[in-house]
């Protein structure tokens, strides 16, 4: 299992990585310690309800938004280190893919020029046909038909929007990917169509993920392991099976027990948690689930409990889930 | 439909048809619809983006925008009496009173310059003769019934959160006891463990308050939690509709049964592959011939590319707009 990785199998290391952001006299914590790795090859579900600071990791991941401390390893180097020409390769390696293909594209750039754009800042292609036959590849790869090259964003549907996004972040051939919520703003046969996509290629070019999303269904079916987030901590973390089967820290039961079932005679006992998550400006002392959990006892509100490996390779932040005598 | 004689439906639409005339073509939102809905039940009305859900609630209501909105055909008869042909005083006397609507998105909808309990008294003095302290009292319950403290009736809607807001907004809804709550993705803005607890809260309150709901939603899993019936919609039409447990365990429309396959669920095995819809939704300034669906269905037919059939009774209240549903004498089970 995860254990027994060395350093030099994940592409991804990420140790006590924090990211707070100054309101005012006041510090929100919207990424407050947080480490965990990704092998190469491998996906991360990263799961979270909204203001969880899900995105805002991966954007500190990726280099779009600087650290207040920890370590980002990439390939066994410390990416927030790196000087301008280490940072600038590191850029080609590892992209990403927002949200919404409605906002995070130049409503005045062609499909071509879109999917081009990242070819011509590098300077990867010798000259302009080079260019062009290689965005007919790469739009060949995301099944965007070659007739839409003239098209602009608008005339296109969000399903071939995103498909242009992912384009785009293929097009300087990345080994990391950070997929910040891909198909959130779309319908469910497209989502469907974008999703096949993206397991096709990493099965076929071993990409490695890290898939962000609210949609705990989709991370069920696109992640190797998967973190849940909590208010800027991960509280728990274990292979895909595990997490889903066995979940062993309360939010994730909850979260689990409120997802709608698409299917009748299931009878689930859904876990209805009180009141709203909190605020992350300057959180209080302790767990920062204690404010909703029904099972808080007077530890959970003074101190925080720190992410331990309770079963191989299963991690949660619980103060009243044990390690397994023996087993850890 | 099938019990008609026994009761007359609360809701009946008939053959409802909707256009927008644009400057880039006329969209042809909603053709030929066919609706009922029961007293007291729940029907889950289905269907992806553009599919003409929303425009067929904001009809029953008659809030279309005209122009470019137009209805060029049918009927929306309400308690017996067609929407569409009373007048504004009618109309008004009904929206907000005896059909309300929760809306999708809580922080727009609701007024941010007044306090939630002003916007709950608001709906309450425009309908009824009550005033004063009695209003006011009419309000707190309001809150007290969503699980607000009333004592945060004098706040402002940008003083709570998402799921709280829609709360307040569902307050607003049932203030006049409607008997019927229009909900157009009442849960779709918020986040998981929010929507649990405001589904929870318009199952309950749909059952206290004796109300029947029309529930807009793209959410398969959330249609099996609340609703008795549903409908499924697509390019316009409904192309499936029937109870909750024939439609979830025997789906015969070709599109619903797709729409069951794409989506991820909880007990999928990781790593497999979706089954797709092919193609995309049709453009609705030019719907293909024939059956809307034809270009995308795996199963079709040449027939279905000239002509469409409408909504026929394959099985006693399962009704499919198909020439050959799934199971009868279509798909892979011919």
């Amino acid at each position: 299992m995860s254990t027994n990785i060395t350093a030099a199998e994940n592409l991804l290391d990420i140790r006590g990585l924090k990211k707070y952001f100054n309101v005012g006299k006041k510090l929100l914590h919207a990424v407050d310690n947080v480490s965990f790795t990704i092998p190469r090859g491998k996906t991360l579900g990263l799961v979270g309800e909204s203001g969880c600071g899900k995105s805002t990791l991966g954007r500190v991941v990726i280099g779009l938004l600087e650290a207040t401390a920890g370590e980002v390893f990439f390939k066994g180097k410390n990416a927030l280190k790196f000087n301008a020409q280490e940072r600038s390769e590191f850029r080609k390696q590892a992209q990403i893919v927002f949200q919404d293909p409605f906002s995070s594209l130049n409503p005045r750039m062609s499909v071509y020029q879109l999917i081009a754009e990242p070819l011509i800042i590098n300077k990867t292609c010798r000259n302009n046909t080079e260019v062009s036959e290689r965005v007919k590849v790469l739009m060949d790869t995301v099944g965007l038909a070659e007739r839409l090259i003239t098209s602009f964003p608008h005339e296109l549907d969000g399903g071939r929007r995103q498909r242009i996004g992912i384009a785009r972040a293929l097009a300087l051939n990345p080994e990391f990917i950070v997929l910040d919520e891909p198909v959130s703003a779309l319908d469910v046969s497209i989502q469907a169509q974008v999703l096949n996509l993206l397991a096709d290629l990493k099965d076929e070019r071993g990409y490695t993920y890290l898939f962000i999303s609210h949609n705990l269904s989709v991370v069920r079916y696109v992640s190797d392991e998967v973190a849940v987030m909590y208010l800027g901590q991960v509280v728990e973390k274990a292979s895909n099976v595990i997490l889903f089967q066995e979940p062993l820290h309360f939010y994730t039961q909850a979260l689990l027990s409120a997802v709608p079932v698409a299917a009748l005679d299931i009878k689930k006992d859904r876990i209805l948690l009180e009141g709203d998550v909190p605020s992350p400006i300057d959180p209080a002392p302790g767990c920062r689930f204690a404010s909703r959990c029904p099972n808080r006892e007077e530890i959970c509100t003074s101190e925080g409990p720190a992410l331990i490996e309770v079963r191989p390779g299963h991690w949660v932040a619980c103060h009243r889930v044990k390690p397994e005598p023996g087993k850890a | 439909m099938s019990d008609k004689n026994t009761q007359a439906p609360l809701l009946d639409i008939r053959d409802l048809s909707i256009r927008f005339n644009t400057d880039s073509g006329v969209v042809h939102a909603v053709n030929h619809l066919n609706l009922s809905l029961q007293k007291g039940k729940a029907l889950g009305f289905v269907g992806e983006t553009g599919a003409g859900k929303t425009t067929t609630a904001l009809a029953i209501l008659h809030l279309i925008q005209s122009p470019p909105g137009e209805i060029t055909s049918g009927e929306i008869l309400f308690e017996g009496q067609d929407i569409l042909r009373m007048t504004e005083a009618e109309r008004r006397d009904i929206r907000g009173n005896k059909i309300a609507m929760i809306f999708q998105d809580p922080m727009t909808s609701l007024n941010p310059i007044m306090t939630v309990e002003d916007q709950i008294m608001e709906v309450v003095s425009l309908h009824t003769d009550a005033k004063g302290e009695e209003l006011r009292n009419r309000a707190h319950e309001m809150l007290q019934m969503v699980g607000i403290r009333p004592e945060r009736g004098k706040e402002f809607p940008d003083q709570f959160s998402g799921g709280m807001r829609q709360r307040v907004g569902i307050a607003i809804a049932l203030a006049c006891r409607p008997t019927l709550l229009i909900a157009d993705e009442p849960t779709t803005a918020l986040d998981v463990t929010i929507q649990a607890q405001v589904i929870d809260l318009i199952k309950h309150l749909q059952k206290m308050v004796e109300t029947s709901l029309l529930l807009i939603t793209h959410d398969l899993g959330i249609v099996a939690e609340i609703c008795d019936e549903v409908a499924i919609m697509y390019a316009g039409r409904v192309v499936e509709y029937s109870d909750l447990r024939q439609l979830y365990t025997k789906p015969m429309h070709p599109y619903t049964q797709g729409l069951f396959n794409a989506v991820p669920r909880l007990d999928s095995e990781p790593g497999g592959r979706l089954a797709v819809i092919q193609g995309l939704t049709p453009d609705p300034t030019d719907l293909p011939e024939g059956c809307s669906f034809s270009p995308r269905c795996p199963y079709v037919q040449d027939i279905c590319r000239q002509e469409a059939l409408g909504l026929k009774e394959y099985e006693p209240g399962h009704f499919v707009d198909c020439h050959f549903p799934l199971g009868m004498n279509g798909g892979l089970g011919a």
